[in-house]
């Protein structure tokens, strides 16, 4: 397979950053997307030209660290995908694929197709957790919950943290990241004593972060290679309402 | 040098010894924690629960990743589930058997104390987890349900789908990110630790590199904790995250930490084939799928028909057959080794012949597609990604796959290295696993380190020790400082011909054909000499572009190789020096006629802790002997 590459490159934060085009002339349908940019850094290299920078670290779609736009979509073409798991299988010789880094003012460029995403620490330190110091829990079947509740609950602790719902929406808001969590513990009966203070809490933090509000129109739930449901915001929203 | 290998384990019944050890130790007033500085390096299962425990004691913790977010770490990868002997499915299990199996299973290189805690500790863990909102697999009636795992004949392992790990990190990082908003942590990601600082024969503090700006920092405390994992990327093809990598243990072996069984790397037997030379790593599919999948090959060699036109009589379910008892589910090393064994007999499948089918025809005829997909869909979605084939259609192909390293820094029962307030935790330890780890025992180990073990013996550690105040402006910071400075600036002006990563390739490569899933002298031999050759050609020929102050991930690659280099080294002399068959280290020579691993406990009873003696100069052996008072050493036997 050869490909034609734009590629954003930019050198650090507060460097003007360009498109530059690149040929990847030795894809091969089995290959990860990564591991096409892989071979193309190892090409680079030996021309003596910088690699291009860009995060990933398990490779297996569940650490949440890789992700940039491809063609204007976070994790590129193939849903619940996240861009390490994308193999070149999904595009045609000769495709023109252009690739930037997540845009929004709370994720600042590192350099090229890394940024910092360490706003979504914060809005989890604001209140994403139940506060349970180690050694002070009951036996494990004194809670009971039942099936269905722990199932709903577990789609929404899904979240990889990635940051493409922030990147695929407008108003680069993190609603779908935040409820997530919220909902998270909030179906569950141990996420009860500290519900209403932790959706107060995290959504003002997230908007102390820059992120942008939600208006509903759904390309976080689009790109979200967990498949993460609206319905995690619809959630925080009534959580949102009974508690302030 | 003398070294003391003295494991301190208190002496008693094995049932009272953690008790015992508990009262003796001396408490730090609780007004006094918050005087203490404590480094925790790594945000995984082990580090993240150890910092946010050390913090809701009232330590002052400071806690290191390398990933963008603690959030990140490899533990995140672990998909099956853990295990705990609660017996909620009343089926004969207790903190005993669990004790017992894994002591078994480890194949009697483990120390019986440390396993016996471990059993203890893991009910504890559970009830922990479930108290933070992991969402664990339920039953109807709104109970935690279990499963069968690798190795196991009780239903003891919990989970929660196949993103076991992933749930248990966001637990322990969720309570880490509470106490970082209570200014009791303070968190560095992107941030990598390159130097250990001993000052007085104690570890004071740390020296690390910033790598998004280069800077390189000095942290002193009165103790430091290292949770960095398992160095299974020095085979450059392994299940391990990219960026997982033994640098920090290195440089603390380096700087008198002992080293202890680095031959002991565990083989998964379920990870995705190969596809091509480009490839960056192997995918695992979880141990859990053996519960319900069948693994065989065709009978016959070079039969190329698609499995499904390959009818029962012509088929060879090689485990089932050799192993009637346990069948798919024995432990990682024998399904491993035995997989191996049918494609080197030519009767694997795939396009290079590395593979072995693993199928869920029959019990998607017993159970239902839909039973299928609630059990495994993530694990099938991933498969169909990588490969694109559909493993509800047909078999899914797998070959094993370097996963876990059982080696690691020697520590005692209060998991101390030989350097007094240097704590290892987690896989980054030796401790508990012995010569193989079970199947859902890594996050176990991580977590009962992390919230309920490392707590109190750091404490007892800190109220025992006197510790004078340290500066990063002594002495011993500057030159640590200097000593990495200096590795990062020689790395840059190289300037070679080749990458970094096909000089890391090359390694792993030797690795796994001499030092992989069997071992022999001539080999071993043979790879010690090609590793020092490659080891050369890298110090003159790699070629890494940009400079120190970069966010230069190439460069980040380049030191941990540099590491892995002088690791592979040591793993290949362990590995000759134990000269018996044990767990996942089988020496071709210890056999028995039916080709299991052949133990010698007259010579080899002992943990091999290995100790620096400078560049160039051959490591020392200090070996630790391991007795067995309450499991006798027998046959491991899986017929």
């Amino acid at each position: 397979m050869r490909l034609t590459l734009h590629i954003w490159r930019q050198k650090g934060p507060k460097e003007p950053g360009r498109m530059v085009h690149y040929e990847a002339r030795n894809a091969n349908p089995d290959m990860s997307f990564l591991e096409m940019l892989d071979v193309l850094n190892e090409e680079l290299t030996l021309k003596g030209e910088d690699p291009v920078a860009f995060d990933s670290d398990c490779r297996e779609g569940i650490c949440g660290m890789c992700g940039f736009m491809i063609n204007g979509v976070a994790h590129g073409p193939r849903r619940g995908t996240t861009v390490c798991q994308l193999h070149m299988r999904k595009f045609k010789d000769g495709d023109v694929l252009y690739i930037e880094p997540w845009r929004a003012r709370a994720f600042p460029v590192i350099k090229d197709l890394a940024v910092n995403r360490t706003a979504f620490d914060r809005i989890i330190a604001a209140g994403g957790y139940i506060s349970v110091p180690a050694g002070s829990a009951p036996d494990g079947n004194t809670i009971l919950i039942p099936k269905p509740v722990a199932e709903q609950a577990m789609d929404a602790a899904a979240c990889i943290g990635c940051g493409a719902c922030v990147a695929a929406c407008p108003n680069a808001s993190a609603a779908l990241f935040t409820g997530a969590k919220i909902a998270h513990l909030g179906l569950l009966p141990q996420g009860q004593p500290e519900r209403d203070q932790r959706v107060l809490k995290m959504v003002a933090h997230s908007t102390l972060e820059q992120f942008g509000s939600c208006t509903n129109i759904g390309e976080c739930e689009a790109v979200c290679p967990k498949e993460i449901k609206l319905e995690v915001i619809a959630r925080m929203n009534r959580d949102f309402i009974k508690a302030s | 040098m003398s070294m003391d290998l003295s494991s301190r384990v208190p002496s008693g019944a094995i049932e009272r010894l953690w008790d015992k050890a508990r009262f003796e130790m001396k408490l730090v007033n609780p007004a006094n924690k918050r005087k203490y500085n404590i480094l925790v390096v790594g945000s995984g299962l082990a580090g993240g629960s150890a910092a946010a425990s050390l913090a809701e004691l009232g330590y002052n913790v400071k806690c290191f990743c390398f990933q963008d977010s603690a959030r990140r770490a490899h533990s995140i990868a672990a998909q099956g589930g853990i295990n705990a002997a609660k017996n909620y499915q009343n089926d004969g299990d207790s903190i005993y058997r669990l004790f017992y199996d894994t002591v078994k299973g480890g194949d009697f290189r483990s120390r019986e104390a440390n396993v016996y805690r471990l059993a203890q500790i893991s009910v504890n863990i559970i009830d922990q987890c479930v108290a933070q909102g992991v969402p664990f697999a339920r039953e109807y009636g709104g109970t935690l349900a279990n499963r069968s795992f690798g190795g196991a004949q009780v239903s003891r392992t919990f989970y929660a789908r196949g993103q076991t790990g992933q749930q248990l990190l966001l637990g322990a990082y969720q309570a880490l990110e509470r106490q970082v908003d209570a200014g009791r942590v303070k968190m560095f990601p992107r941030t990598e630790m390159l130097g250990l600082v001993v000052i007085d024969g104690k570890a004071r503090g740390i020296v690390t590199r910033d790598l998004v700006n280069g800077k390189i920092e000095s942290h002193a405390a009165d103790a430091v904790v290292l949770g960095t994992g398992g160095y299974g990327n020095v085979y450059y093809l392994s299940t391990n995250a990219r960026g997982s990598n033994c640098t920090a243990i290195w440089r603390a072996y380096k700087h008198g930490a002992a080293f202890a069984n680095p031959c002991f790397t565990q083989i998964h037997p379920t990870c995705i084939p190969v596809s091509g030379d480009y490839q960056s790593k192997l995918t695992l599919m979880s141990e859990s799928l053996r519960n319900d999948g069948r693994i065989w090959v065709p009978l016959k060699p070079g039969d190329q028909r698609p499995p499904n036109e390959i009818p029962e009589p012509e088929r060879d379910y090689f485990l089932e057959r050799r192993y009637p008892s346990f069948g798919n589910l024995v432990p990682r090393d024998v399904a491993s080794r035995n997989c191996k064994a049918v494609c080197d007999e030519g009767l694997g499948v795939g396009n290079n012949g590395l593979g072995v089918y693993l199928d869920f025809a029959d019990a998607i005829k017993r159970l239902g597609v839909a039973v299928i997909r609630e059990r495994y869909g993530n694990l099938f979605d991933m498969y169909e990604r990588i490969t694109g084939e559909d493993p509800y259609k047909v078999p899914m192909r797998i070959y094993p796959a370097i996963h876990y390293t059982m080696g690691g820094l020697w520590v005692d029962y209060s998991l101390m290295s030989t350097v007094p307030g240097l704590f290892v935790i987690g896989e980054a330890n030796f401790s508990d696993h012995g010569a193989n780890r079970l199947g859902a025992s890594a996050l176990m180990q991580g977590l009962a380190d992390g919230y309920f073990i490392l707590p109190y013996t750091i404490g007892e550690y800190l109220a025992r020790t006197k510790l004078d105040k340290v500066q990063t402006d002594y002495a011993e910071f500057k030159r640590e400082e200097s000593e990495v400075e200096t590795i990062t600036k020689r790395l840059l002006s190289i300037r070679g011909e080749r990458t970094v990563t096909s000089f890391h390739r090359e390694l792993g490569k030797v690795l796994w054909d001499y030092c992989g899933m069997s071992r022999n002298a001539v080999g071993l031999k043979l790879a010690l000499g090609k590793i020092r050759e490659l080891r050369e050609g890298y110090w003159h020929n790699v070629d890494v572009l940009g400079g120190p102050e970069d966010f230069n991930q190439a460069l980040e690659h380049a030191g941990r190789v540099a590491d892995f280099f002088e690791l592979a080294e040591l793993m290949c002399i362990d590995a000759l020096d134990r000269n018996e068959s044990c767990g996942a280290h089988f020496r071709e020579e210890y056999q028995t006629p039916d080709n299991e691993a052949l133990r010698d406990d007259q010579r080899y009873c002992y943990v091999a802790a290995w100790v620096f003696k400078g560049a160039n100069q051959p490591p020392e052996l200090h070996a630790e002997p391991l007795k067995f008072e309450y499991v006798r050493p027998t046959q491991r036997s899986y017929k």
